[in-house]
């Protein structure tokens, strides 16, 4: 195994996803799988070569003109919000 | 006892003057309703795409030009990855190892007169996050997105700075040159300007750097001082004591005066850095970056040597008056010969550069001019005094219609009533007595007024000169020239001085 | 009707032989029929869809004529659209209303074409076999034990079962072109940038590419030409004119230089090799010539992906945190238990799985090793490709190592799953595009052929697909039940 228990619980713990004890040695076990397969990779010799971030590298980014377009639409935008009071998203306290 | 030595480092986060966000096309004015301007972009929603705004970017290169900075040709958006309710991606769009602007610097001005010169290691482009509210919510908070997406500009200096002046300094010039380059309004109540502090302390001579702490989320000069005042001596007690800093995030409680650890923060976090595949690199052609520096003002440095040099004022007179924009071309306007006022009538020649009025005008524009604006929070584009009038009123004194103190009192008058200078001397009859005969009938009632005191002077006591100079104010309702004024009255004083020996 | 293709129904309804109501009657009455023993289509929009088709009907009586007018497709669930649940296959989204169109839709939508419901997929596009759905899996019409391939499972399956003249999809690293392959229909795959991202929920950023499947590749090149074009709000899509596609399907294929990738054939089995060589057979007496050329970097593509798919997919999918959208869990403790319990049970084991594979490789320390890594094999990749396209004009091979397999036979082995994409993840790690054709059977169940092109070579792939259905008629052949 290439990952630990534990090293799962962190990861799960960085991804905030809850994973149940009975879950986790399927997790434990598919993800080491899934580690070693990928770690073929770092025995290949690439030189010089600059990493690849992206099929359109070549190209440079649009810019779009300083405009407002958008108008106030939070109603519509709230009717999927799990909790919404005066407008505001609600949360457990957030503590700073 | 060892001797201490401060290391400052800070992040300047300025949030740049666009219409609308980095990212969408939604408005970035401050302080509307909850979640009106928050957008499908700026809302995280499933399947939307960020677009780059052009102007964040005209913004950032011509800060960069504006402290000799490389401006990258090519930089690349990153992903910050990280949860909190304000931050409705689950990501920060950021730079990382690409940023738009790279190494410059800056000088600033010390308390002592000194020049320091402040590394800028970097500025990059980011997006600002929503805000939580918990006022009202029972255990809970309101999250509200308006400022989610709001472009800013982080700047991050080198850890350069030894005290909390020096920082307040740097933080003062950065915050001149953002207003002057139009890339940012500074408003540090709305938070568009606010910084981090990176804090360490170390014993005198030792090259190691402390380890420091990050007061997170500073908006407000007064509050940066206090704040890095109140963590050095903190971080110097827990050394001296034998304990250690911690590397942690601490945030200022301004009521309490002190910085405390910010629980939320404190677990070690795995940003996750990558490059957004959202977004393709940004490439910037020289032509575009002489496009840009072909758009920059008179930078504040170089604003203040033209004043010194041409006006002859002095490098703190200068540096004050060079400070905004606005508060160089108000006084521009009074003194500029080129400007629209004549500089100077009467008996002044019109020299090309009248360094006396150029003096007068800079003590005027900051003493009773800044003192109003001051007194009413205003700035200086709302001063209800203009250019054109406040020069009315020192031709005035300059042809000597008026004394400096009567001016001071015409000048509460125009800022009142929002009249010209003349108009309110004319209307109050201040105009100033500078016929010698009538100054000579007053003070010569007032001699003969007042036997015991002209006595007591000639027996000795010259502070009673200043008393005759008062009953005369008094008769001509301070309306006599002060300059003609003492010497009559020292003459007369001293004929009869001379008359009885 | 069903069986008609696009060109012929619009010919119909031009002459007035037939009306989009009737038309798009027709395709719902099959779905409430068929979809049940299938379940490709997990939301029906019948109502919007008759009196969509009655507008369409009454814009062809006053004369307009839009590309598609009156024409019923289906969407993926992965495709933003106003008003209509869009679950992306996930529990995470099973109560969310898009409240916007994605580009693709609204250019359907302003092409005249109408949309009879939403097809199932893998949740968040992350499989390979439509197993991993929120909503079950889909099956294959061939053989209703059988998967159909994944993601776009769903939308393969309905026009397969002739549920929908066309179905759109996409294709991350193989999600048109192998269920295509598995339910023997075309699905192209274009290149990335030439059909605008916006609205397609993000699987992963840099592979994911909006596409179609259709029952020919001449009905392909009509909805493609429909979908694809510049994106004001996408900054990934790409300003290059879109060529007549249909125009271009009759060219003559003498001369086609077609390349056999080495890698593409090695450990091949000899039945799926046999039906590759019939069909290069076919190329061969149309004109075309073929070489032999390799791309050493290639079999690395699929450990490649399983380090770039993930680690976007990690950050991609941070938005679905029971805040603004989506699913919440039941009375959180605090903003902690919101995040893990919200997200830990509105995704699924897969999707948890992708997650916590991409933020380990983005993690410090192994950022460089892994994802760094990465990025430099897939340049190395693209450049093999690159240079194979300076000798030649297409490459062509399989789409599949095997056909349909039975459902349940590979879900409990990611890795084995995750092999499936084996000849596919090449192109979407070069952005090139590449389409699926059926090409005949093995064990009784559709196989695919793959041809891949150089960036923006969409019309030739067409060209060339078309040209084997001109003398083949695999894509004719419906799935036993369904014709």
């Amino acid at each position: 195994m290439s990952l630990t228990r534990q090293d799962v619980e962190k990861i799960a713990h960085l991804a905030r996803l809850s994973i149940t004890e009975q879950q986790m040695p399927a997790y434990v076990t598919s993800l080491s799988n899934i580690v070693d397969f990928v770690a073929e990779l770092s025995s290949i010799d690439t030189g010089q070569v600059l990493p690849m971030a992206h099929p359109l590298e070549g190209q440079s980014q649009r810019l779009r003109a300083d405009e407002v377009s958008e108008a106030d639409q939070h109603v519509k935008y709230q009717v999927n919000a799990p909790e919404v009071q005066a407008g505001l998203y609600v949360v457990p306290r957030v503590i700073e | 006892m060892s001797e201490w030595e401060t290391v400052i480092g800070l992040e300047i986060h300025a949030q740049l003057a666009t219409r609308s966000k980095i990212f969408s096309a939604a408005a970035t004015a401050y302080g509307a309703p909850p979640n009106t301007q928050a957008s499908l972009v700026d809302l995280a929603y499933p399947g939307v795409l960020p677009v780059l705004n052009a102007e964040v970017v005209r913004m950032a290169v011509k800060f960069g030009l504006a402290i000799g900075a490389q401006v990258a040709r090519r930089s690349v958006f990153a992903r910050k990855n990280y949860f909190y309710p304000d931050l409705p991606k689950g990501y920060q769009i950021s730079q990382y190892e690409l940023p738009v602007v790279g190494r410059g610097k800056i000088q600033v001005m010390l308390e002592d007169g000194s020049r320091k010169t402040i590394g800028i290691t970097r500025a990059h482009l980011e997006e600002d996050a929503g805000k939580s509210l918990h006022e009202g919510l029972a255990n809970a908070s309101g999250i509200d997105l308006n400022r989610a997406g709001t472009p800013l500009l982080e700047i991050v200096s080198e850890p350069d700075m030894r005290s909390a002046k020096e920082a307040v300094a740097y933080m003062k010039k950065i915050h001149t040159l953002v207003r002057y380059l139009n890339i940012c309004d500074g408003n540090m109540q709305e938070g568009s300007f606010r910084c981090d502090a990176n804090v360490s302390v170390r014993i005198l001579g030792q090259e190691k750097f402390g380890t420091r702490a990050e007061i997170k989320n500073l908006n407000s000069f007064r509050f940066v001082e206090k704040a890095i005042n109140y963590e050095v001596a903190r971080q110097i007690d827990l050394l001296e004591s034998g304990a250690k800093v911690f590397q942690e995030t601490r945030l200022y409680d301004s009521d309490k005066n002190e910085t405390r650890s910010m629980r939320s923060k404190e677990e070690a976090n795995d940003y996750r850095y990558f490059p957004d595949p959202d977004l393709l690199p940004v490439e910037i052609n020289e032509h575009y970056i002489q496009a840009v520096k072909n758009t920059l003002p008179e930078l504040p440095d170089d604003k203040a040597a033209r004043f010194a040099r041409d006006f002859g004022l002095s490098t703190y007179d200068a540096g004050v008056l060079s400070t905004s924009r606005d508060l160089g071309d108000y006084f521009e306007a009074i003194v500029n010969p080129a400007g629209v006022v004549p500089p100077l009538a009467g008996a002044v020649p019109p020299a090309a550069v009248n360094t006396e009025y150029a003096k007068l005008a800079a003590n005027w524009v900051m003493g009773e001019l800044s003192s109003a604006l001051n007194r009413e929070a205003l700035d200086i584009s709302a001063a209800r005094v203009t250019a054109v009038a406040l020069n009315g009123l020192l031709l005035r004194i300059v042809d000597q219609t008026i004394s400096g103190k009567i001016a001071k009192e015409v000048f509460g008058a125009m800022w009142l009533h929002g009249q010209s200078a003349d108009s309110i001397i004319a209307l109050q009859g201040l105009t100033q007595i500078t016929d010698t005969s009538t100054i000579e009938g007053v003070v010569d009632t007032v001699i003969a007024a007042n036997p015991k005191q002209l006595a007591d002077y000639r027996a000795g006591k010259d502070k009673l000169f200043g008393f005759f100079v008062g009953q005369v104010m008094k008769v001509t309702e301070g309306k006599a020239n002060p300059g003609q004024l003492n010497e009559l009255l020292k003459a007369k004083l001293a004929r009869s001085e001379s008359g009885g020996a | 009707m069903h069986d008609l293709s696009i060109g012929d129904l619009l010919s119909r309804l031009a002459k007035g032989e037939v009306s989009s109501v009737e038309l798009t009657q027709h395709f719902l009455s099959r779905i409430e029929r068929l979809n049940p023993g299938l379940n490709a289509v997990i939301t029906l929009t019948g109502p919007q869809a008759l009196q969509d088709a009655a507008v369409a009907d009454r814009r062809r009586v006053a004369g307009e004529r839009t590309p598609l007018l009156g024409i019923p497709l289906i969407h993926k669930d992965i495709f933003c659209t106003d008003g209509v649940r869009t679950s992306c296959g996930s529990r995470m989204l099973d109560n969310f209303i898009a409240p916007y169109d994605a580009t693709v839709v609204a250019r359907l939508k302003s092409a005249g074409a109408i949309m009879l419901g939403k097809a199932n997929m893998d949740e968040f596009a992350m499989g390979s076999s439509n197993e991993t759905s929120f909503y079950g899996p889909v099956k294959n019409p061939w053989d209703t034990t059988r998967v159909p391939g994944g993601s776009s499972g769903g939308s393969a399956a309905a026009v397969a079962a002739r549920l929908a003249p066309f179905a759109t999809g996409t294709d991350t690293g193989g999600s048109i072109r192998q269920p295509a392959a598995l339910t023997g229909v075309t699905g192209v795959k274009p290149t990335y940038g030439r059909v605008s991202r916006y609205g397609l929920i993000a699987f992963a950023s840099s592979l994911d590419q909006a596409g179609v499947f259709a029952r020919s590749a001449a009905d392909a090149a009509l909805v493609l030409r429909e979908i694809a074009g510049f994106d004001v709000r996408d900054s990934t899509s790409v300003d290059v004119p879109v060529p007549d596609y249909s125009a271009s399907l009759s060219t003559p294929l003498k001369g086609l230089k077609i390349g056999l990738l080495k890698e593409f054939f090695t450990g091949l089995e000899p039945r799926n090799e046999m039906l590759i060589q019939d069909a290069l057979k076919i190329y061969r007496s149309l004109g075309a010539t073929t070489v032999d050329v390799s791309l050493p970097s290639l079999p690395l593509s699929v450990p490649v992906y399983y380090v770039v798919a993930p680690a976007e997919c990690s950050s991609n999918l941070s938005r679905f945190d029971g805040v603004r959208f989506g699913y919440r869990c039941e009375q959180p403790k605090d903003l902690m238990d919101l995040y893990k319990r919200s997200r830990g049970e509105g995704f699924g084991t897969e999707v948890k799985r992708r997650i916590m594979t991409g933020t380990y490789v983005l993690c410090a320390g192994y950022f460089d090793a892994y994802y760094l890594k990465a990025q430099k094999i897939r340049r190395l990749i693209t450049d093999e490709f690159l240079a194979a396209f300076a000798q030649v004009d297409l490459l062509v091979g399989p789409t599949t190592p095997t056909p349909a397999f039975p459902i349940g036979a590979k879900v409990d082995d990611p890795l084995t799953m995750y092999l499936n994409d084996i000849y596919t993840i090449g192109a979407n790690l070069a952005g090139l595009p590449a389409l699926s054709l059926p090409c005949g059977y093995v064990d009784q169940l559709p196989m695919g052929l793959q041809l891949v092109g150089p960036h923006f070579a969409e019309a030739r792939l067409l060209n060339a697909a078309h040209q084997f259905q001109q003398v083949t008629d695999w894509h004719r052949h419906v799935a036993h039940g369904y014709e």
